[in-house]
């Protein structure tokens, strides 16, 4: 079939009536993925023609491409005609009723981590009658934001409102092309969040996903777009340490950063998505593609996550640092324990001169964990007197875990500086007696060695969540030693 | 406060301790002395509870109670306090932010209110006065890039804020030079009053110069062999470890 025949298209479109698309709405498209589901999604959505061409093309290379083999975790062929692409926000009777349908296991770390009742049911998808607080909250942040000529919004929203800074922007930093998943997350997103701070303005407040109204459907392929306009600043928390309650198993989300002359942008997440069961059964595969461009000179993106979720975690927030004198960063902690897998780390491509990157990955493994730092850093032809500083950092907890690095550097300037550390430490006997003939606990001392060890990274995190990084730590590593 | 009876401990399979007795009252400072590999360290590690030191027979009580029942943090929490003879070192952890754990873990335990940051500012600095000691090591972190005598100094302040009512010091001379040793000497003498015990694990006299001990303990193949007081430290200075652990083969 030539899916490019206008008549094709006419016809699929024209099934597309507003009145049929109300009723899609209510639904779920049936598992499978072909040009028709593409369409059917930008249909859904209201896009103009050229997202959907956009869709198409990504769709239409995705099929050349072969899931990527490289990374050091296993599992499961994934069956991509097995997911369901569109899923409306689902109807109150298919929803647990009450918490007592939640596992109990997810409800202890609720208690633990000290979230109220009504907020609990929010994210464990119970079905919920009362509006929920954060709503009014929203509405007064949102008005604060208008006043700053700051724009925060779904995605799907800014596609209908902002088709400008759309059209120039989605995809210019993560291309379709670029790799299995970003291809397949162009093809089917459904939603995510745009943000767009205008010149010269320093956003008001730390904006979070948390506060985004519609944010819990967002569905497993998100699309995040933010732009810093020159010489604006601002501050972006993605996750929840609570851990989401979520039926989708694979995660392919794309995130592109944009910083245009002296703008800063500093994304900051932590993710606890559901890891499986003691066998590891179940988990969330979190297949991620995250990328900064700082484009205009003195530009600076930052990285910053916690990682202690998800079955297996994919991902490598990175840095192109085309302007002059511009700054990339990365600050990772990731824990993996029980069967998890995580291949993480960061791209810092320099092509400006003078630019600078740091990087600095605390890896945490235990159990059967697995815990790969995968980065590269590259200083182009032009990159005079660039710079990188790259610490790795392992800390074993026990002895059946596993923690590897895999760092590639090229370096094509003779003015370029690259420097690596990396070390491997096991939290030792020794030390755990110490803090206990000190009359610590041997959970707090965990904790406490396990922060210290992350304290650089945790330093980067706005208060707050560095606050709820610490804690969620301590209930991630509960029991891992002894 | 203390009664060690008949005390076996094996480490790997390995018989170290052969029946033990000792009792140790309040206020008294009792040196453990004996050549190495004799039993001293293993004797200091059992009593605070490293679950390596395995203890195959015997009892030991400590104001009354049967210590061996208890997690090393518990017997922290009851009073007993060892100065490492290696401490361990914890990076990115500040040493400021662990004593303070360390102290407000034992003050609940114990039944007292936890300080709040200013109150520990204020006991701290009490404590260094008292002890004659700088607090310069309170910024860094926990052992990391010390000196032999920093990580001593560092010890003998934790029990200073800590206040046990037993403190034993595991080779705590060894490595260190002359004022070193009698500054952590300085810092000992102070805290000993009479409702406190200490035990002195130490390889040599020249530390009994500086701590004057109520009673010398010779440890030779994992039993006591000879108990006496101060004197007899200085006839082992003389004579070496030979004299006596010959004259108990003979």
């Amino acid at each position: 079939m030539n899916s490019a025949n206008p008549s094709v298209e006419t016809l699929v479109e024209g099934g597309y009536t507003e009145g049929f698309i109300t009723e899609i709405e209510t639904e779920t498209l049936p598992p499978g993925l072909d040009e028709d589901v593409v369409r059917r999604i930008s249909a859904i959505k209201q896009e103009p023609e050229y997202l959907l061409e956009k869709r198409l093309k990504a769709y239409r290379h995705w099929l050349t491409m072969e899931e990527p083999t490289w990374a050091t975790v296993r599992h499961p062929q994934i069956d991509y005609q097995a997911i369901s692409y569109f899923s409306a926000p689902k109807s109150r009777k298919d929803s647990p009723q009450s918490l007592d349908e939640i596992d109990p296991e997810i409800l202890e770390t609720y208690n633990k981590l000290g979230i109220p009742l009504e907020e609990q049911k929010q994210l464990a998808g119970v079905a919920v009658d009362a509006v929920f607080d954060s709503v009014s909250v929203a509405t007064t942040f949102k008005k604060e934001l208008a006043e700053a000529g700051v724009i925060f919004c779904s995605i799907s929203e800014a596609i209908q409102q902002h088709p400008e800074l759309i059209k120039q922007y989605l995809g210019s930093v993560v291309p379709h092309t670029d790799n299995f998943f970003a291809a397949l997350n162009t093809a089917v997103f459904t939603d995510g969040t745009f943000v767009y701070v205008p010149e010269g303005v320093r956003c008001p407040m730390e904006l979070s996903t948390y506060f985004r109204i519609n944010a819990a459907n967002t569905g497993q392929f998100e699309r995040t777009l933010i732009i810093a306009d020159k010489g604006s600043y601002v501050s972006y928390l993605e996750g929840c340490t609570a851990p989401m309650r979520d039926e989708n198993q694979l995660h392919a989300a794309v995130v592109e950063l944009i910083a245009l002359e002296d703008a800063q942008i500093k994304y900051s997440t932590v993710q606890n998505w559901y890891p499986g069961d003691a066998e590891g059964r179940g988990g969330i595969y979190n297949f991620v593609t995250k990328r900064g461009l700082c484009k205009g000179d003195r530009s600076r993106i930052s990285w910053t996550q916690v990682e202690t979720g998800s079955a297996i975690t994919w991902k490598y927030p990175s840095c192109i640092l085309r302007g002059d004198d511009s700054i990339g960063e990365f600050y990772s902690v990731a824990v993996t324990r029980g069967h998890q897998q995580a291949d993480t780390g960061t791209k810092m491509l320099h092509v400006g001169r003078n630019t600078r990157s740091t990087i600095v990955s605390k890896g945490i493994s235990a159990d059967f964990g697995s815990n790969a730092y995968r980065g590269r850093v590259r200083m182009n032809r032009g990159a005079e007197n660039a710079r990188n500083h790259t610490q790795c950092d392992s800390l074993l907890i026990g002895d059946r875990c596993a923690a590897h690095t895999f760092p590639y550097i090229e370096v094509l300037n003779p003015t370029a500086k690259i420097e690596h550390e990396a070390t491997t430490s096991k939290i030792d006997a020794d030390q755990l007696f110490y803090c206990r003939q000190r009359g610590l606990s041997e959970e707090n001392a965990v904790s406490m060695i396990v922060n210290g060890f992350c304290k650089e990274v945790f330093n980067e995190l706005p208060m707050e969540f560095a606050v709820e990084a610490r804690k969620l730590l301590q209930i991630s590593l509960e029991g891992a030693v002894g | 406060m203390l009664t060690v009876k008949n005390l076996h401990v094996s480490v790997a399979g390995k018989p170290i301790l052969h029946g033990i007795n000792l009792d140790v009252k309040a206020g008294e400072v009792h040196a453990l002395m004996g050549p190495n590999g004799s039993g001293k360290s293993t004797l200091a590690n059992t009593l605070a509870g490293h679950e390596d030191y395995l203890v195959t027979d015997g009892e030991v009580l400590f104001e009354g109670e049967n210590l061996l029942a208890y997690s090393p943090e518990e017997r922290a929490q009851k009073g007993i306090f060892l100065a490492f003879q290696y401490p361990v070192e914890i990076p990115g952890v500040n040493n400021m932010y662990f004593l303070k754990m360390a102290v407000n873990a034992i003050r609940k335990a114990q039944g007292k209110e936890e300080l709040d940051a200013l109150d520990f500012m204020k006991h701290i600095k009490a404590t260094l006065t008292k002890l004659d000691m700088e607090d310069s090591l309170q910024k860094r972190d926990v052992n990391v890039g010390f000196s032999g005598g920093e990580k001593k100094r560092s010890e003998i302040l934790q029990m200073a804020l800590l206040e046990p009512k037993l403190g034993i010091l595991d080779e705590t001379d060894s490595g260190l030079d002359i004022d070193a040793l009698r500054a952590v000497a300085t810092g000992v003498n102070k805290l000993r009053n009479a409702e406190r015990a200490m035990i002195i694990v130490t390889h040599y006299q020249r530390l009994l110069d500086y701590i004057e001990p109520d009673f010398v303990h010779v440890i030779s193949n994992g039993k006591i062999i000879r108990t006496g007081n101060k004197t007899l430290a200085l006839e082992l200075e003389e004579k070496g470890y030979g004299w006596i652990t010959g004259e108990e083969a003979a």
